[in-house]
């Protein structure tokens, strides 16, 4: 789970990390009201969960109320890499000596936590890391060991942190490491890790991934999930516990088991379709699954047709079968199903799927013969 | 001689009381798999069928001499019982639960591997060896006995390999699933090990997806020291960058762990990629022709 930016700084804050004050504000009024109160110079942040806000203009340093409204008009609405910014943070402006950047990566090919240190902060890392690898410091924390005193200072040694800078950065990073862990995190990015004219770290900004699978641990991260920002489709699915991921395309996927549906996903695009979805329902057959799944798909407007790849295994493709006809007595089919079964039980599945002779579907063989039916229904359709 | 599910299994399944682990513990025996006993912490003394039923691994390990641990526990639970069954002594460990937070892996994994205990997954399907054994959840009828081993990081994607293998008459050595986590105990590199020292084993296919960089990996160490053929599938391509897709490893993150990337590495050492399961399937149909 991607956390806000206001939101990540909230766990920073929680910690002990300096950032500084600031307000959410979800409107025009809102804004000019937490840049009144805050007083100065403010900054405008659009919160969305994607990065590049700043070259979109999504974020706008302005010197009094009036002036914050007007860039909260701006910047309210703003589309970033498609991502309809709904909220901003009205941040205190501070006064910036330098811009560092540090990370903290959930590093699954090492299977250790990766430390980033560079002073080439404000930019995006991986233009420092092809660009500029010398300027980019890297260092694993052995989970077993945790982090420690030494792995701060080689840290800073290798990225050329001032001498003069070490002592106040050095607890940052620590505490910053102590969020990835306690929080469960995929990310924890700060860029920039900014040093002020005073000689004190603050985090300008936060970037947080929590790992989905430990948010059961985490009831106050869960609570911060933006459910009026979710597709309503990608919603519903989590409500039922369905695997969904929305495309832009018109041929909507469904399928049993990530992988096949990921494929799934490709055959339809080899096939000259655009796929508008991937939905794995999982394990299991049963008529009512079959069904939700079944209806999120379809309640996409932009879906022309349907594929529905299964491959038997320990479910049948028989039960698979009549657990799709059950489906359609409960729901609305408003677009042509291609169902491919394969595997166990797949020609008595199929059987079955003959014997209903239901208009709305269209049984083949074979995926590839699937993907090209569904694909062809699509463009009849639209 | 197929590896991992072999005739020298003795497994304990851990979770057996449960409505999956029941079902699977009886699946896995009925197919022919050494099921010596079960684990349900307070239920020693019931039995499965006539498996019996231990409160920990250790005293399945002490009473039946398990040496292979199947976890079937909800993911609060199965980091745990991973590393009590290491900590009991089993040799392997097959988990496949879904869900299981990642940093708990952290930990279960730097404890396991230096100790030499295989973990396989989790998140992962299973192991089975045709004709001799079945671990896990893997639909045993869709696959017959033969010279190719399979792993993959998904699994029904390597049902639907496994079964147009099979239509062209093809057989494997033993299906290795991996796992789609992004912390897993046996790596593609691992499983091309094992396969390589099969003698069963006469080609490999690989069956990898989005996410990471274990299939980079495993493209340098088929060309410093896999002699077999190996064939490899990639699913992903339409994925978009930054959303996972089902599995908590099938994730592009910024421009790292993209399916084109993996297909280019693989190509780059000679290993063909088929576009589809059905053309990475032909691949080896005409491999195997060839002889």
């Amino acid at each position: 789970m991607d956390l806000y930016e206001h939101q990540g700084k909230e766990l920073f804050a929680k910690a002990g990390i300096p950032v500084a004050a600031g307000h959410v504000a979800y409107s025009v009024d809102e804004a000019r009201a937490a840049a009144e109160q805050l007083g100065g110079v403010v900054v405008v942040k659009s919160q969305v969960l994607t990065g590049g806000r700043g070259k979109a203009g999504g974020v706008k340093v302005v010197k009094d109320p009036a002036a914050a409204a007007e860039a909260a008009e701006a910047i309210l609405g703003l589309d970033i890499n498609g991502h309809i910014t709904r909220r901003l943070y009205i941040e205190a402006g501070v006064k910036i000596a330098k811009e560092y950047y540090f990370s903290v990566t959930f590093d699954r090919s090492a299977k250790m936590p990766l430390l980033m240190l560079t002073t080439m902060g404000g930019m995006d890392v991986e233009d420092v890391a092809e660009n500029h690898p010398d300027a980019l410091a890297r260092l694993h924390v052995d989970p077993a060991l945790g982090y420690r005193g030494f792995h701060g200072a080689q840290l800073m040694s290798k990225a050329g942190i001032p001498v003069e800078e070490r002592k106040a950065l050095a607890p940052l990073l620590a505490t910053l490491y102590s969020v990835f862990e306690r929080e469960e995190a995929m990310l924890v990015e700060v860029n920039p890790l900014v040093l002020l004219e005073d000689g004190t770290f603050l985090a300008a900004d936060a970037k947080v991934t929590i790992d989905d699978n430990a948010l059961f641990r985490h009831a106050d991260v869960e609570a911060m999930r933006d459910l009026a920002a979710a597709d309503p489709q990608e919603q519903a699915a989590r409500e039922h516990d369905l695997a969904y991921v929305k495309l832009d395309g018109d041929v909507g996927i469904l399928g049993n088991g990530a992988g096949l549906v990921m494929s799934t996903v490709d055959v339809i695009a080899q096939a000259g379709g655009r796929p508008a979805n991937f939905c794995d329902v999982g394990g299991g057959a049963s008529a009512e699954k079959i069904s939700t799944a079944l209806g999120i798909v379809l309640s996409d407007e932009k879906v022309n047709s349907v594929l529905f790849n299964i491959f038997g295994g320990i479910t049948r493709c028989d039960e698979v079968a009549k657990g799709l006809l059950g489906a359609l007595e409960t729901t609305e089919i408003r677009a042509p199903i291609v169902v491919r079964l394969d595997g166990t039980n797949a020609e008595e599945g199929r059987a079955l799927l003959a014997e209903a002779a239901r208009p709305e579907i269209t049984v083949e063989k074979t995926m590839l013969e699937a993907a090209a039916t569904a694909v062809r229904l699509a463009k009849e359709a639209s | 001689m197929a590896v991992i599910a072999t005739k020298d299994t003795r497994l304990v399944v851990q979770g057996i009381t449960g409505r999956e682990g029941t079902f699977h513990a009886l699946r896995n025996r009925d197919y022919g798999t050494n099921v010596v006993a079960g684990v349900t912490p307070g239920r020693a003394g019931q039995d499965v069928e006539g498996i019996p039923v231990f409160d920990s691994v250790a005293d399945a390990v002490d009473k039946q001499g398990a040496n292979t641990s199947l976890v079937i526990v909800p993911p609060r639970f199965a980091a745990e019982a991973i590393l009590e069954a290491a900590d009991a002594g089993v040799e392997q460990i097959i988990c496949i639960t879904e869900g299981i937070p990642a940093h708990d892996m952290l930990e279960v994994y730097h404890y396991i591997r230096p100790r030499g205990i295989r973990l396989l997954g989790p998140n992962c399907p299973g192991a089975l060896s045709p004709g001799i054994a079945n671990i896990g959840i893997i639909p045993a009828e869709v696959f017959k006995p033969g010279p190719i081993g399979l792993v993959s990081r998904s699994g029904t994607l390597t049902y639907q390999i496994g079964g147009e293998l099979a239509a062209k008459g093809l057989g494997n050595s033993t299906i290795i699933g991996i796992g789609g986590d992004p912390v897993i105990g046996t790596s593609f590199i691992d499983a091309l090990d094992l396969f390589q020292a099969d003698d069963q084993t006469e080609y490999i296919v690989m069956v990898g997806e989005i996410g990471g960089n274990e299939e980079e990996k495993a493209a340098e160490v088929i060309a410093e020291r896999i002699t077999k053929p190996v064939v490899s599938y990639i699913a992903g391509f339409e994925a978009p960058p930054g959303k996972t897709m089902g599995h908590a490893g099938a994730i592009i993150s910024g421009s790292a762990g993209t399916a084109a990337a993996k297909k280019e590495a693989l190509e780059a050492k000679g290993v063909p990629v088929g576009t589809n399961p059905t053309e990475a399937a032909q691949i080896v149909a005409d491999l195997v022709a060839k002889g």
